[in-house]
């Protein structure tokens, strides 16, 4: 199966806060931050259509998210994930001795995963800390 | 009949806006309607209203279902675990009040916790740079009255502050810019073609990564030295433009957010950015401003400035305040596994850490204090619902350029739901019972 290699950045989005205000448990909030948003020529590489489920990979883990196209693009080679649990899941924890971790520019390959869900935040966050995804 | 609350403060993002309008049914309960918030304040103020909302505490079971409790057996669930860890750590702080801020520090003192923000993931090392360089900075209403050229570097704020430009930075009619936008030029750095970027006059779609190479050019730019072809993705001849578009303000002003903080280089990138504004000062007056998010991020820094003399990652585990980013900010402790009790409040760490510091909270006694069911608060070992602070209690607030802004109280919460103010008091008085060897 085809796969991708991006560097992905985080961040807020209006979606992202207004479902974050409106409740993390709710659905609103899995569809404006479970995504990634790709550039249409990167799905076109990895050979997906708009709204296809995506396994995302870094060095630190691996979540399934939907893959939107970029609304605020273009930006070939460059992946959004909003800020939240999804992106959380693969964002590299290292802070160099500034407290801070690296939510930007974290390197990560993407795969097509069109059987798999997309978790909500609860669920995918206590499974992570139960070690069952 | 309803009634209209006027001069309402929006307990968002650090834009604080406070020309909110609440409409309010007549036995002041229920609130109706929301004017001029934008789409994420109208929606904050909105779900308070949630019929679905946890309104008791709730101790998680051995199954991992919530079981509720009485907030006397909450109070002493989270004094009993602060009384007991070596070295807990109290974490968020960002959307309460300096009131509820200045109790928490108290008990944080007494039990020798580390207290650390928000910004130990947003402007932590913002923070960094500036105790490190000083900034030349001012207020929002400067900016309104005097800025012509706006530049947001690595910052979104038609995203992340909706209002901030139609109440600030680009838009209003000011007393020297009587023009609104058509008197200032706005510049937006940052990789992506954003919607802030769309709407600016020159965008410098930046390679993800080289703010600080960028930075530098435009600093070289600025005494017409000799600049390569091509920095960071940016051709030298509109790196000059730039330059000149920036020397040739009257007032101009550096907005940037995560864009600089999050990537590498992470304090460098804002040393450069404030030394940027310096060499600016040369030829016209020009400040910086970080973009804060959580709408009291900027008082929690303010409260633990006075009180230990810093501004997050506080380590009161040893009787004195050290501070040491890298080795006493959370994310550090928590992946370390140095502190063995967590205690969470006006923040979600379960969203927005990285999953390996989530895990380590799940593993610890928690506690967290939340008016949301947050994934935070689904593996807290125990979950106390508050009153929503600029919604149904007042409190102090500092806004992203320092200015203090009281928030409003809008309708009663829930009935026998307590303040953050309330249950850290209690917390407190219940601390104090057991230091002096009750039980
Ligand atoms: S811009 Fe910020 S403070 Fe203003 S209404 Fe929107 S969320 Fe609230």
């Amino acid at each position: 199966m085809a796969k991708l290699k991006l560097n992905l950045i985080t961040g807020r989005t209006i979606h992202q806060g207004v479902a974050m205000e409106g409740g993390k448990e709710k659905d609103a909030y899995t569809k404006a931050c479970g995504i990634i948003e790709m550039d249409p020529s990167d799905m076109k590489k990895l050979g997906i259509w708009k709204g296809t489920n995506v396994r995302v990979t870094s060095e630190w883990g691996s979540v399934v998210v939907k893959a939107v196209e970029a609304t605020q693009g273009p930006h070939p080679g460059l992946a959004f994930i909003p800020m939240g649990p999804w992106a959380n899941a693969v964002v590299n924890p290292k802070t160099y001795s500034t407290g801070m971790p690296t939510f930007k520019g974290v390197p990560i390959e993407v795969e097509p995963a069109i059987n798999e869900p997309v978790l909500n935040s609860i669920q995918l966050v206590q499974k992570k800390c139960r070690g069952e995804a | 009949m309803s009634k209209v609350v006027t001069d309402v403060i929006c307990p968002f993002c650090g834009t604080l806006c406070d020309d909110i309008e609440v409409v309010v049914s007549d036995d002041g309960k229920k609130i109706e309607d929301v004017y001029n918030a934008c789409a994420i304040g109208a929606e904050k103020f909105l779900h308070a209203q949630a019929p679905d909302r946890v309104k008791r505490p709730r101790m998680q079971q051995p199954d991992g279902s919530y079981k509720e409790v009485s907030y006397d057996e909450a109070v002493e669930y989270t004094a009993q675990m602060l009384y007991k860890a070596k070295k807990p750590l109290m974490y968020g702080w960002s959307s309460t009040s300096c009131e509820a801020q200045s109790i928490g520090h108290e008990i944080a003192e007494k039990v020798g916790a580390v207290v650390d923000n928000t910004a130990t993931v947003c402007h932590g090392t913002t923070l960094i740079a500036v105790q490190d360089v000083g900034i030349p900075s001012c207020t929002l209403g400067e900016i309104k009255n005097r800025a012509d050229r706006i530049i947001f570097w690595g910052c979104n704020p038609c995203h992340a502050h909706p209002r901030h430009q139609s109440r600030y930075s680009v838009f209003p009619r000011g007393f020297f810019t009587n023009k609104g936008h058509t008197n200032r030029k706005v510049i937006v750095v940052d990789p992506r073609v954003t919607d802030t970027a769309k709407l600016a006059d020159y965008h410098y779609q930046v390679e993800q990564g080289r703010d600080y190479e960028l930075l530098s050019a435009f600093r070289v730019a600025l005494r017409n030295e000799p600049l390569p072809e091509v920095v960071a993705g940016i051709p030298r001849e509109k790196i000059i433009e730039g330059a000149e578009v920036m020397k040739s303000g009257r007032f101009g002003i550096i907005f940037f957010g995560m864009g600089v903080t999050q990537s590498l280089s992470k304090n460098h990138n804002i040393d450069n950015a404030i030394s940027l504004t310096k060499d600016l000062n040369e030829f016209t007056k020009f400040s910086i401003m970080a973009m804060r998010g959580h709408y009291n991020v900027t008082g929690s820094g303010q409260v633990l400035g006075w009180q230990f003399g810093f501004p997050f990652s506080v380590d009161l585990s040893r009787g004195f305040a050290r501070y040491n980013p890298g080795e006493t900010s959370s994310n550090d402790l928590l992946v370390r596994g140095e502190v063995d009790a967590v205690f969470v409040i006006g923040s979600d760490p379960g969203a927005h850490f990285p999953i390996s510091s989530v895990k380590q909270i799940a593993k610890l006694p928690s506690v967290c204090v939340d008016p949301h069911i947050t994934p935070t608060t689904e593996i807290s070992k125990l979950h106390v619902p508050v009153a929503f602070v600029g919604v149904e209690v007042a409190g102090n607030c500092y806004r992203m350029d320092n200015v203090p802004i009281e928030a409003r109280k809008v309708v009663d919460p829930p009935e026998g739901v307590l303040t953050d103010v309330e249950f850290l008091t209690r917390v407190n008085a219940r601390l104090d019972e057991l230091m002096a060897g009750g039980k």
